[in-house]
């Protein structure tokens, strides 16, 4: 489904991405971890888009296709979808008018009809109990005066509406409570399918408990140092990222 | 040289109204407008050398040939009109065209007792007292040139009384219509609103014009709000593509009266709008809303003052703009808390967008405190588009130009959203919707 091949980015002048080769097949969970500062957000930023980062090197295919070569609208409605590690706010725009205009223009690019009013709070009124979400949320303004929990499980009510084939989660973890996060992994795990692929990109081995992956990835200073199965999450957990952080600097 | 021309043929057209039989009126109404006419010659047209309109240049306007308004043009739809004005069809209104009230379009059924809604120069003919004691105390002409000039060439206009108590629970529309014939218009429309104590009442007052032709309306309107009133206020301004407004309104509040005025200012050429807020007892309330959206060569300026001058009086504004192309907005907001005014409270934010690299904004707060137990703030910001939430809207699958309309109507609806009148909101919803469409 996905596949990056010698990725490089920067941004600014700095080299973020050094080069990155991935395999995401249909159906799979890949967690991305890493220190901080190791290029994990820039990945998922890369990926969907971002301009902020200019590609230097590498290329992405996705579902045969040259990714890097659309637009974030054109990846998005191709069905790609980035859950945000900071959503934005937006004042002035209920979530419901904007995940409507969001779906319609998903569906108006499949060649689907878009959806009635009453079709699209049918359907919202299911995604919402996925994520334990109050309908009256989703009435207020995007995201404006939401607590950081709050933000997150909108981010994954959109992901669930959406409908994507890929979804990158982009630190989803942070700053939840152990309750939200409970409510937020049971929501990605209720829409994990055969046919539809997750990078869940993590700087802690906690959200790995809840959304248990089927490879992790260790991503150091751009590149990745280490691949492996989930036991490898719980060797991070108990020793660390120095030890491979040796071994990185041995390969350069 | 042309204002002062221009102004020769002001103070000329004055002398021939009043030998001509045009000027007919009660003696307060001739003195009345003897002074609008020698305060305008006094003070001229406003040059950007006044502080007060240093952004803002009124030549288009003065070098407009000076032609009065005689009413009714033929060919006009003025059902067309109406529909741009947002009306709703069921709420009592009054209809003017050209400055002058058309009987045909205006209906007012079912009003509670003690209410008036009728035409200014009818009231004149009967002479009605609150006219001689209300009339021109309030708008300012010795210090406002185009108030002045209103003042001096007043005929009709609106009048709207609601006694003491009254709750009106309509709405009642004001509908201001400019179509120009074969040569240009000047109109200067009057309107007064009086708010007995403890009364209640939404009032639009909504000016419209056609796209040909030019044309120059020089609107004034005095709002009293007596003790404990309560005014909820919209000035929709939706002229023509080649017209010249300014408008003017001004409030004066009793003890614990209250206030809420909306200003939407969306077409024409030139436009200044000059809003004054006299907070004249304890405890009064204003609440100023503005929006206006510019576009090509829109120039758009508003000017707003608020005087507090009985103790714990509160008000609170807020103006947002978005230009587009080469449009020139302008704000200044004016607050000045006067020695007695202790506990005040005033608060003030104006916000603007830029969707071009052309549209220009001046902002300018101006606080001017004399007491010293007052809370007191101000904010203004001048913007593009946020780049995080364009790419946030654009991962979920919206286009670019999708959206910046959706950004758009977003930043305007913080105001829409302000206004209580659901007919009044939802045509305006609908139109910023089609008109972001097109950004």
């Amino acid at each position: 489904m996905l596949d990056i091949r010698g990725l490089r980015a920067k941004a600014g002048n700095k080299e973020i991405l050094r080069g990155i080769d991935l395999h995401v097949g249909a159906g799979e969970v890949h967690a991305i971890m890493g220190p901080n500062g190791s290029g994990k957000s820039t990945l998922a930023h890369v990926l969907s888009g971002r301009e902020n980062y200019e590609v230097t090197g590498g290329e992405v295919i996705y579902r045969g296709e040259d990714l890097l070569a659309m637009s974030p609208e054109m990846r998005a409605r191709e069905g790609i979808f980035l859950a945000f590690q900071y959503p934005v706010e937006i004042p002035g725009v209920s979530t419901t008018y904007f995940l409507k205009a969001a779906m319609n223009a998903v569906r108006k690019h499949k060649g689907l009809e878009e959806l009635d009013a009453m079709e699209f709070l049918a359907l919202i009124k299911e995604k919402l109990k996925l994520v334990k979400m109050d309908q009256v949320l989703i009435n207020r303004p995007l995201n404006e005066g939401f607590s950081g929990g709050e933000k997150k499980r909108n981010e994954i009510l959109q992901m669930a509406v959406l409908d994507p084939v890929l979804a990158l989660l982009d630190e989803t973890d942070s700053g939840l409570d152990i309750d939200a996060l409970r409510v937020v992994a049971g929501g990605v795990n209720a829409l994990r399918r055969p046919d539809r692929a997750m990078i869940v990109i993590t700087h802690y081995q906690r959200l790995l408990n809840y959304i248990v992956p089927d490879f992790i990835h260790v991503l150091f200073e751009g590149r990745i140092i280490k691949s492996g199965t989930k036991e490898l999450a719980l060797e991070l957990e108990s020793r660390g990222y120095d030890w491979l952080k040796g071994g990185a600097a041995a390969v350069q | 040289m042309i204002a002062t021309e221009s102004k020769e043929r002001y103070i000329a057209a004055f002398e021939q109204s009043q030998s001509n039989g045009n000027g007919a009126a009660p003696a307060w109404l001739k003195k009345l407008r003897r002074d609008g006419i020698a305060s305008f010659a006094a003070q001229g047209f406003p040059t950007p050398k006044d502080e007060e309109w240093k952004y803002t240049s009124v030549e288009p306007i003065a070098s407009l040939p000076l032609a009065q308004s005689q009413g009714s043009e033929r060919g006009i739809d003025a059902d067309e009109m109406i529909a741009q004005s947002f009306a709703d069809a069921t709420c009592p209104r009054l209809v003017f065209i050209n400055g002058v009230w058309t009987r045909e379009f205006s209906f007012a059924p079912g009003l509670p007792r003690g209410v008036r809604l009728t035409s200014l120069a009818e009231l004149i003919k009967q002479d009605e007292p609150l006219l001689s004691e209300q009339l021109g105390r309030h708008a300012n002409y010795r210090r406002q040139a185009f108030v002045a000039l209103n003042t001096a060439f007043m005929g009709d206009g609106a009048v709207v009384i609601i006694p003491p108590g009254c709750c009106l629970a309509q709405p009642i529309y004001l509908i201001y219509i400019s179509s120009p014939g074969a040569g240009p218009l000047v109109s200067h429309p009057r309107t007064l609103i009086f708010l007995g104590a403890g009364s209640e009442a939404k009032i639009i007052e909504s000016y419209v014009g056609v796209d040909e032709g030019a044309y120059f309306c020089n609107a004034v309107t005095e709002l009293i709000g007596a003790a404990d009133s309560l005014a909820d206020y919209y000035r929709l301004q939706r002229e023509g593509r080649s017209a010249f407004h300014t408008g003017t309104f001004d409030a004066d509040l009793d003890r614990g009266a209250h206030l809420t005025a909306h200003a939407v200012t969306l077409g024409g050429s030139l436009i200044r709008n000059n809003v004054h807020v006299a907070l004249n007892g304890e405890g009064a309330e204003c609440v100023l809303n503005g929006l206006y959206l510019g576009e090509g060569k829109q120039h758009i300026d508003n000017f707003t003052e608020i005087d507090h001058l009985k103790p714990r009086a509160t008000s609170f504004e807020l103006y947002k703009g978005i230009l587009n192309g080469a449009a020139h907005g302008v704000f200044n907001g004016k607050i000045v808390v006067h020695k007695d005014a202790q506990k005040s409270d005033a608060r003030q934010v104006n916000k603007n967008l830029l969707l071009s690299a052309n549209a220009v904004v001046n902002t300018k707060p101006q606080l001017e405190i004399y007491a010293d137990d007052v809370k007191c703030s101000h904010g203004s910001t001048i913007g593009q588009l946020d780049a995080d939430a364009l790419f946030y809207l654009r991962t979920r699958g919206l286009g670019v130009a999708e959206a910046r309309s959706l950004l758009s109507f977003a930043f305007a609806g913080d105001v829409v959203g302000r206004i209580k009148v659901d007919s009044l909101r939802r045509q305006l919803d609908d139109y910023l919707a089609v008109q972001f469409r097109r950004v």
